[in-house]
């Protein structure tokens, strides 16, 4: 099982500071693993960052990696999740010309349908937003690129955990 | 992205301060942290501590090197031989660059060390200034942490991190690169020594669990083998980890750098693991039914074939460091923590033991190396001197007491086999990385920071000649460093292994090398060349009783290899005598 190559979400708390990117993201390129996706943000304490990389690799070299991580001075703690364990959503911007919403009556079905939402219309273009998994996002790129896209973007993935992240108590714990 | 300092300003000063440039606070700091002796090389973008540094020269020894590498080599001896922090300073572009190899060597043999770069004014950040480099980027891979700082305000609580994250937990190196505005900026200076970080925590917390698992396989175990590396010398833990051995009666091997933390001759001593250590420990490493591991990392030169490699014995590991359980060899029992407390913590739960018959293997398998292959190094009797015999010579003229800096290559792997050592901390040589031009720089900053001790710094004639410059070091310093080079005329391990397994060709390994005596000479170092046996003890007497920096060059066998070895992808216990 160890050795099965699957998709792991990094989440990494991290004092906020220049650099702690390079190093991070270092880590991966030494090790010739490629990352899929990488967000950073703040995280829900104050203060403190939080990373999440997206990574397929095997659940042996996800171990060592997160210790490697976790060895950087500035990182407080690392976890690596597998799809199962996660809440996990990516968002897209699509830029589009404006007459396909009146001449392609499909588009607004397939907005629509896909729960994607017009952010805002002007007389060249429109831009719809969408948030959800890869495949939702992949599946909309599809189908609205028959209609000629002008341009697309999508987020790095950002995710939550469905069990506790014991994070919090134990920066409480650091601190007094 | 982000926008934060690295470093923040300390702003809280209520105590009473100072008003003084960046430059003078980055001096005042040194001081503070005990620095007495650093490794150097001015330049534009440094050029304001310099100045400082001439204002305080008889507070703080500033070293010209000849070569920024050879500052952070001597940086390491200094560090490697006292246990203290190594400082070293280069100004920006190529100053920082040529730091990098010995920063690497650092961060891959843990060992504690301060780099101090100037860099371009903060205006010229990003803008390919004259000898701009991006020193905390292209460091950041070799580094424990580095950072930049750009305001004279950041420097006392930058400098304060670097020694604390430097000296404590597993140690490495790290490097503070200071804009050049930074050090005319004058500001409030107060030290506050780091005691420290938030986000780091240096020694993990042992679980008791974990001692107490350990000592039950330890007391079960009938064939129990230790591997100790440089975690029992850094951990300062030699006392608890001999009280450990002796009570439990287990044979035990050490690493390259873990050589010294006991005596040579202790009878628990077996030697050395690895690709050229002993045979007994690489053989019986598939033998024993436990193995533990004290503070090494079983590198890949260790453990040969790690799909082979002591697969039927539980596996204890001893380690400071989390992220090397399991990392290359998967344990049974992990011990995280500082190796003294966790050896303290050890000691009451074993039961005395002496392994006898355990024992003869061991001493079964050293007989035939030494037919093999010790008794031709150390005692030959066919022309043409050998590197054994050479330290032989010198383990007799020094009773032990010498602290040998050794290179890399051949010579490197006949001084740690053959060295005797009395005192930890005696073994000064590049495990990790492998640098050539390691050893003469190193024994400079070695020999500086422990003068009583006789420092040995032996070389091949090929790394010897990458810091060659050197002696210039020596020569101004008056460092007495004995300097022996093995010549072979041969870049010898890359030589042995074009023999041993590209067909003898010889690609780019012979060397034409230089009157090495005169070039000595040319330093008014007092040289000598030995090129017959008889000569030998002769030579190495006036070397040890020369009262200043010496240079032996002995002329050993051209084409003489290193026995044991486990080839490259072997087993251990597949290792060649001949």
């Amino acid at each position: 099982m160890e050795n099965e190559i699957k998709q792991f979400t990094v989440s990494i708390y991290t004092e906020n500071n220049i650099g702690l990117l390079n190093r991070i993201s270092a880590i991966f390129q030494r090790r010739h693993i490629n990352i899929e996706s990488l967000n950073t943000s703040p995280s829900e304490i104050e203060g403190v960052s939080r990373f999440t990389i997206v990574v397929n690799i095997t659940e042996s070299q996800m171990k060592k990696i997160q210790g490697q991580i976790e060895k950087q001075v500035e990182v407080i703690k690392a976890y690596y999740h597998t799809e199962e364990e996660i809440i996990y959503q990516q968002s897209c911007i699509f830029k589009m010309k404006s007459n396909l919403l009146f001449d392609e009556r499909q588009i607004q079905n397939i907005i629509k349908e896909s729960n994607a939402r017009i952010v805002t219309v002007n007389r060249n273009f429109f831009v719809i937003e969408k948030s959800g998994r890869k495949e939702e996002i992949d599946l909309l790129h599809r189908e609205l690129s028959v209609f000629g896209i002008m341009q697309f973007t999508r987020s790095g993935r950002i995710a939550v955990t469905k069990d506790e992240m014991k994070i919090s108590t134990m920066l409480l714990a650091l601190e007094h | 992205m982000k926008e934060t300092q690295t470093v923040q300003n300390n702003t809280k000063n209520t105590e009473a301060t100072e008003r003084i440039s960046g430059s003078e606070a980055i001096i005042k700091c040194l001081l503070a942290e005990g620095v007495d002796i650093l490794y150097g090389y001015p330049g534009g973008a440094i050029m304001p501590v310099y100045d400082e540094l001439y204002k305080y020269q008889d507070k703080i020894h500033h070293v010209l090197t000849r070569h920024e590498q050879g500052a952070t080599h001597a940086a390491q001896g200094y560090a490697r031989i006292s246990g203290k922090v190594g400082v070293c300073m280069a100004t920006s572009g190529p100053g920082a660059t040529n730091l990098i190899t010995g920063i690497a060597d650092a961060q891959i043999d843990s060992t504690p060390m301060v780099c101090i770069t100037g860099q371009v004014g903060s205006h010229l950040l990003g803008s390919d200034a004259f000898q701009e480099t991006d020193i905390v980027g292209i460091s950041t891979p070799v580094t424990k942490w580095n950072c930049q700082v750009t305001k004279a305000s950041q420097i006392p609580e930058a400098i304060a991190k670097a020694f604390y994250i430097a000296r404590s937990g597993r140690p490495g190196p790290v490097l503070i690169d200071i804009t050049k505005d930074a050090q005319f900026e004058e500001f409030d200076f107060k030290y506050e020594k780091c005691k420290g970080v938030r986000s780091y925590k240096p020694v993990p917390d042992t679980d008791k669990n974990t001692l107490k698992a350990a000592a039950e396989l330890i007391n079960n175990a009938k064939k129990p083998l230790i591997v100790w590396g440089q975690g029992v010398i850094l951990g300062k833990a030699e006392q608890e980890f001999k009280a450990v051995i002796e009570k439990a009666g287990i044979p035990s091997a050490w690493t390259i750098l873990g050589a010294s933390a006991i005596p040579t001759s202790h009878p628990l001593n077996v030697g050395m693991v690895g690709m050229h250590g002993n045979y007994a420990p690489n053989v019986l490493t598939n033998e024993c039914d436990l193995l533990i591991a004290i503070g090494m990392r079983f590198d890949d030169r260790v453990t040969g074939n790690i799909e082979t490699y002591a697969k039927q014995a539980k596996i204890i590991h001893f380690d400071i460091d989390p992220a090397e359980i399991d990392k290359n060899v998967k344990t049974d029992v992990a011990v995280l923590g500082d190796a003294k407390a966790s050896l303290e913590a050890l000691l009451p739960l074993l039961n005395a033991n002496s392994h006898i018959e355990w024992h003869q293997k061991f001493k079964d398998l050293y007989n035939i190396e030494f037919e093999k292959v010790i008794k031709n190094d150390l005692h030959p009797t066919k022309e043409g001197l050998t590197m054994g015999e050479v330290l032989k010579e010198i383990n007799i003229q020094t009773k032990g007491d010498a602290a040998i800096v050794s290179d890399v290559g051949q010579h490197q792997m006949i001084a740690c086999r053959y060295a005797e050592f009395n005192k930890s901390k005696s073994n000064i040589t590049s495990g990790g990385l492998g640098t050539m031009g390691f050893a003469l720089p190193a024994a400079i900053g070695a020999k500086m920071a422990a003068p009583d001790r006789e420092v040995i710094m032996i070389a091949g004639d090929g790394g010897y000649q990458m810091t060659i410059q050197e002696l210039g070091t020596i020569f101004q310093q008056k460092v007495p460093v004995k300097i022996v080079v093995l010549n072979n005329e041969f870049l010898g391990m890359v030589r042995q292994w074009q023999q041993l397994f590209f067909d003898k060709r010889y690609a780019s390994t012979e060397m034409t090398n230089p009157d090495f005596i005169a070039i000595a000479k040319g330093y008014s170092i007092e040289a000598k060349k030995v090129t017959e046996r008889k000569d030998l003890k002769a030579a190495v007497k006036e070397m040890i009783d020369c009262e200043g920096p010496y240079f032996l060059e002995v002329r050993v066998e051209k084409e003489g290899n290193v026995f044991p070895m486990i080839p490259t992808g072997a087993s251990v216990s597949d290792i060649r005598l001949d």
